[in-house]
């Protein structure tokens, strides 16, 4: 490459970086405003100010926050460690073994996969009233693993293919069971997989909308994407916008550090040096 | 330990395609048995039948007597080293050695004596802490045949387990095996495509054509007494030469002058028309440069050298000559089927490497009759082959092995399980 050409791709690079972060960089900068100082008309606050962090952890909006904040990562989790569970099997089942419908379960994840949320919504909002799943932690868990369950199963079948197939097979000529050489061997090398269809699966649960706001109406179960959607400002006359933005940044915290957490466990080539250099 | 019987055994692909077609063939206790043949003969296919990687689709499999068809790797007691040595990326080559131990629920302290023995007869010893990550291709290796000596099974199996190593490592990896083999006495199937590897390491060498077996034998019963074309094709290197013939008498007529045969052979082929006669390149000499003693026992003719290539040791001369159609199409498809691509055809032939004989001239050269092998060029067969003679071959290899055994064995002293006299050695 020459040197003429390095230059524009870093320069393109950093366009396109500053592109997708400058919304997040006006969230953030928006979040430190008081409230009067929102329509300053320059990016930066005037005076910095923590008044809306305050606002939703103590404050009038926390009582709103808060709830949603422990409910989002109760549900997320539950629902992110069931579909790695259910799609690492299926996902294996898929990736070794050959069964008539392969194609059809494969085709049919991603139907379900790319189905419009919004159409499924309400009438799963009048069955959810009837068997009394409204407005519970399952009422939602079930939805979101339709959302991450065919994505799951997508990418982990992706990696469970990646590994030789001589490795189970050494396992079981080295005495071990299907079940032995599934879990000693292939789960430890689909463990970098595991993880980055777990951390997929977190995103989609994290940042559903839809689901959220039509099957929850109080605290009980109302996840942080609903609740941010039902904040008020001080009067009516307000807009809560500093509240929401610093919102936003409590709850983009937890996914940057989920990313940080297990950048090292995703590092691909784990199974380098299994098969010949 | 333990023999291996194949009775009649049938592979079939779900598309009805037979990649193993009724084989039988037994592997004594203790035998070093190759498996080789060109790719897709069906060799691999064999061997993980053997271990239970693939279902039998008839025929019976016995080892040590026992009908094991139905049951799983596990429950087989065999132990294979993999072509790409498939180690366990996640585990330290302790651990990797260790594995079927663990499996088998042994106490710690045997697990640690027995993986000490086993990296002790294959230099790792300082490596037992690393991953296979970190090790060079030939380090890997040993891993892969660490965890298959550690624990005492019926028998090893190999799946070319030398071809991912560079041409100096595999030489000295052979020798590993071959050593290892005698000392640990165990029942050994081995596949390869490398006729190198079949002719060293084999006490009888199975050659397989598209699924079928063509011959069981000792490598040097193979390289003399060929049971048919692609046999005598596929073993020796370089290959053997085909040259078309016409019987004249006695005499066969070929493109490098007429070539008498002896009695026994001459009655062979009496009767027939066109014949392929297969000659080694060994068979040839410069013929200034042959004893006027040994002479008379072969035919000089004049050629002329396309090419020679000077090698150090030994020299080797390339001679065009001409076929007559029908001939040329069967040497193609010949060449075709033992992965090679013959472009024309050519005598090779090896000449002293003092020879002066030199590039686009013509010279004289002799050709020794009295090993050369007549083929029917239809069936391919070959129609000079003194079975007795092979037999016997078979048979000294067969002593030999037994020899060599005690001698491995009466070395390396104490008795019990595989592992335990590898280390003791």
């Amino acid at each position: 490459m020459s040197q003429r050409e390095k230059t524009w791709w870093i320069v393109g690079g950093i366009l396109i970086v500053l592109y997708a972060l400058f919304p997040i960089a006006w969230i953030v900068s928006l979040s430190f405003k008081a409230s009067a100082d929102i329509a300053n008309q320059s990016f930066l606050p005037t005076s910095v100010t923590w008044e809306n962090y305050a606002t939703i952890l103590t404050g009038s909006a926390s009582g709103l926050f808060l709830p949603a904040l422990r409910n989002s990562f109760g549900i997320c989790l539950i629902a992110t460690f069931i579909s790695c569970v259910l799609s690492m099997f299926a996902a294996y089942a898929i990736a070794r073994l050959d069964f008539p419908g392969k194609r059809l379960i494969l085709s049919t994840a991603l139907g379900v996969a790319i189905f419009p949320v919004i159409s499924i919504v309400t009438p799963l909002f009048n069955l959810w009233r009837q068997v009394g799943l409204y407005d519970t932690w399952p009422g939602l868990i079930i939805p979101y693993l339709s959302l991450t369950l065919p994505i799951s199963i997508w990418t982990m079948s992706a990696f469970f293919r990646e590994i030789p197939w001589e490795m189970e097979q050494a396992a079981q000529v080295d005495g071990a069971t299907t079940w032995q050489a599934f879990r000693k061997v292939i789960v430890p090398l689909a463990a970098p997989g595991v993880f980055t269809t777990a951390i997929i699966a977190f995103f989609i649960a994290w940042n559903d909308f839809a689901y959220g706001i039509s099957l929850t109406s109080t605290e009980a179960s109302r996840p942080v994407p609903a609740a941010l959607g039902l904040f008020s400002g001080a009067s009516q006359f307000e807009d809560p916008t500093g509240a929401i933005a610093a919102a936003a940044v409590v709850v983009t915290i937890p996914v940057v550090v989920l990313v940080l957490l297990f950048q090292r466990r995703i590092v691909a080539g784990l199974t380098n040096g299994a098969v010949k250099g | 330990m333990a023999s291996i019987e194949m009775r009649n055994i049938v592979k079939q692909y779900g598309d009805g395609y037979p990649a193993v077609n009724d084989v039988s063939l037994d592997i004594a206790d203790g035998e070093f048995m190759i498996l080789v043949g060109p790719s897709g003969c069906g060799k691999s296919t064999l061997l993980r039948m053997i271990v239970g990687l693939e279902d039998i689709t008839s025929g019976d499999m016995l080892i040590g007597g026992k009908r094991v068809n139905d049951l799983a790797p596990r429950d087989r007691n065999l132990s294979m080293v993999f072509q790409n040595y498939a180690l366990y990326p996640h585990m330290t080559v302790y651990e990797n050695i260790a594995f079927p131990l663990r499996l088998a629920k042994m106490p710690d302290d045997e697990v640690r004596r027995r993986v000490t023995e086993a990296s002790d007869v294959l230099e790792l010893k300082d490596h037992l802490e690393r991953k296979p990550a970190n090790l060079s291709g030939g380090q890997r290796q040993r891993v892969a045949m660490g965890r298959a000596i550690v624990r005492q099974a019926e028998a090893f199996l190999f799946d070319e387990p030398l071809s991912n190593l560079d041409a100096k490592l595999r030489g000295q990896m052979r020798t590993e095996i071959s050593r290892l083999q005698r000392r640990l006495g165990i029942t050994t199937v081995y596949v390869t495509h490398d006729q190198t590897e079949a002719m060293t390491l084999g006490d009888r060498v199975c050659v397989l054509r598209k699924g079928k077996i063509q011959q069981v034998a000792s490598p040097r019963e193979l390289y003399e007494q060929p049971v048919n074309l692609f046999v005598a094709g596929f073993i020796g290197s370089p290959p053997m030469n085909f040259l078309p013939a016409s019987l004249d008498g006695d005499r066969l007529q070929t493109p490098f002058g007429p070539i008498t045969l002896d009695e026994r052979r001459a009655a062979a082929v009496r009767g027939r028309d066109l014949l392929l006669v297969g000659i080694r390149p060994e068979y040839f000499e410069d013929a200034s440069l042959v004893d006027e003693a040994k002479r008379p026992l072969g035919s000089v003719f004049r050629a002329r050298v396309d090419v020679t290539e000077w090698l150090g040791d030994s020299q080797y001369a390339y001679i065009p000559y001409e076929a007559p159609e029908a001939i040329r199409n069967q040497l193609r498809e010949l060449s075709r089927e033992l992965d090679a691509e013959e472009l024309r055809t050519q005598a090779i032939v090896s000449i002293d490497a003092t020879s002066r004989i030199r590039e686009g001239r013509e010279a004289d050269f002799w050709l020794d009759a009295r090993k050369v092998h007549v083929f029917d060029p239809q069936t391919g067969e070959n129609l000079t082959r003194d079975a007795e003679a092979g037999a016997r071959l078979t048979q000294m290899a067969t002593e030999d092995r037994v020899e060599q055994v005690q001698e491995a064995q009466a070395q390396g002293t104490t008795v019990g399980g595989g592992a335990t006299r590898a280390g003791a050695a």
